[in-house]
């Protein structure tokens, strides 16, 4: 016994015979060794957004296991309603979200928004995760379906109405990639359904494709943008496309979005298939997000 | 020699405790020498929030641009452990800490524990955010404590 220990003893001295100041380069260059063996590790990309939403739509991010994000929106009126209506500020919709974090791959949200007093629910999965290492993947994969239920009075209550009329759904990818520490771009091709249109020749089935990206400003403050073009053949008469600009200001467990678009709504539906205002003429909102987020559980 | 050295730190305040665990530190000692090095990567560091975790990264120790921390220096009081005997020695280390592409000169006071052929060392000592160039924001300014409890355990085999 008392051999082998001897014999580890030497073997611990053995392995280093240079003394002095060299010898901590030495040891450094060991290390680097050590650690390039790390490469066998995979490293997932993270922070790609700063939030789960881009400015009314989903970004490719989720919230984390066991977090609670309680985003307040608000929407204010036309910038060009003039000085009356103090550009828009004397009228606001806003929308009330809980999102929550079931695993890091798997959220689930609900929502009430003023805007036509439509309930909404969605969950988002991440199907790939962005990577480099030993696993590498350039990109990340969402995919998020919703359901929304407008619960404004029936236009004619004489009539037999439907509960079901006042459902819409939507599916969606989210494809995305973290450029650089300060640049991340997605793409979002975006089904619908409504099950009750206005006019008889209207679509029901509504296809859009969706481009939004960041560009961070400083460590802590982005700018934002999200285009959704809907395609010709399946929209609905009188829509626009929805496009907004904004920023992300983060403090803390706060992240502020400030924005300007063209869409009053704040779910799927209504932002991309139900856009009226034209920006060219001056049919923008100004609004903002806050999202601020509570850990209900911790991560260990 | 290490590859799951254990380094923690603490930060303490009214507001909130912010505390995280790296499990992956690589460290060497040379005990013939005294020389000891550590290295770490930045984004290994485990907190219970992630949110916490992720403003770590991208604002405070910026780890996509400087991904390691690490710290080469000596054992300067070496001769006093004796590694024929079991016991825990109080020692000095002393050398370079570098971390968020700044480098600080530190001494801490370190313990060695032999046991066997076994070899474990840990350490607890502080370091100001400041000398790391790592700026917090007024508004989680009562959030985060301008000096972090660092602490350091390793188990060494050797090699």
């Amino acid at each position: 016994m008392n051999a082998l220990k001897i014999w580890c003893l030497l073997l611990l001295m053995g392995m280093f015979y240079k003394a002095g100041a060299q010898d901590t380069t030495d040891l450094m260059n060991l290390l680097e060794k050590e650690m390039t063996s790390t490469k066998d590790m995979t490293f997932y990309t993270t922070a790609t957004f700063k939030t789960t939403r881009l400015v009314n739509g989903h970004s490719v991010e989720n919230v984390a296991k066991g977090v609670l994000d309680v985003k307040i929106s608000h929407r204010f009126g036309n910038l060009n309603e003039g000085f009356y209506e103090l550009f828009g500020l004397d009228k606001a919709t806003m929308r009330m979200g809980f999102d929550y974090g079931i695993t890091n791959s798997l959220m689930i949200g609900v929502g009430r928004s003023t805007y036509q007093k439509t309930y909404d629910a969605f969950f988002k999965l991440k199907i790939l995760r962005q990577s480099k290492g030993k696993r590498k993947m350039p990109i990340t994969l969402s995919y998020v379906p919703t359901i929304a239920y407008r619960s404004l009075k029936w236009e004619d209550p004489t009539i037999k109405n439907y509960a079901t009329s006042r459902l819409s759904y939507s599916h969606q990818l989210i494809i995305g990639r973290k450029f650089s520490e300060g640049t991340s771009l997605q793409l979002m091709p975006t089904f619908i359904h409504q099950n009750l249109v206005t006019g008889a020749n209207d679509p029901n089935d509504l296809f859009a494709i969706g481009i939004g990206g960041r560009q961070k400003i400083t460590k802590r403050i982005s700018i934002n943008v999200e285009y959704y073009y809907q395609l010709e053949d399946y929209k609905l008469p009188g829509t626009r496309n929805s496009l907004s600009v904004g920023f992300d200001i983060e403090t803390g467990g706060h992240v502020f979005q400030v924005h300007f678009t063209n869409s009053p709504g704040m779910n799927e539906r209504t932002f991309i298939a139900d856009t009226k205002g034209r920006w060219d003429k001056g049919d923008i909102l100004f609004g903002f997000n806050i999202s601020r987020v509570f850990t209900i559980r911790n991560k260990h | 020699m290490t590859k799951n050295g254990k380094i923690s730190f603490f930060s303490k305040t009214d507001v909130e405790d912010i505390d995280a665990v790296n499990n992956q530190a690589v460290s060497v000692i040379n005990s013939q020498t005294g020389s000891v090095a550590f290295s770490v990567l930045v984004n290994g560091f485990l907190f219970k929030k992630a949110l916490m975790q992720e403003h770590f990264n991208e604002n405070y120790m910026e780890s996509g641009k400087y991904p390691k921390a690490t710290f080469k220096g000596t054992i300067t009081d070496m001769s006093k452990v004796d590694f024929k005997k079991d016991g825990s020695y109080n020692v000095t280390v002393t050398g370079d800490l570098a971390m968020h592409n700044v480098t600080n000169k530190v001494t801490v006071p370190a313990v060695i524990v032999v046991k066997g052929t076994t070899l474990s060392a840990n350490t607890n000592f502080k370091v100001k955010l400041d000398d790391y160039k790592i700026s917090v924001p007024k508004v989680v300014e009562n959030n985060i404590s301008k000096t972090i409890d660092l602490k350091v355990d390793c188990n060494y085999e050797a090699r």
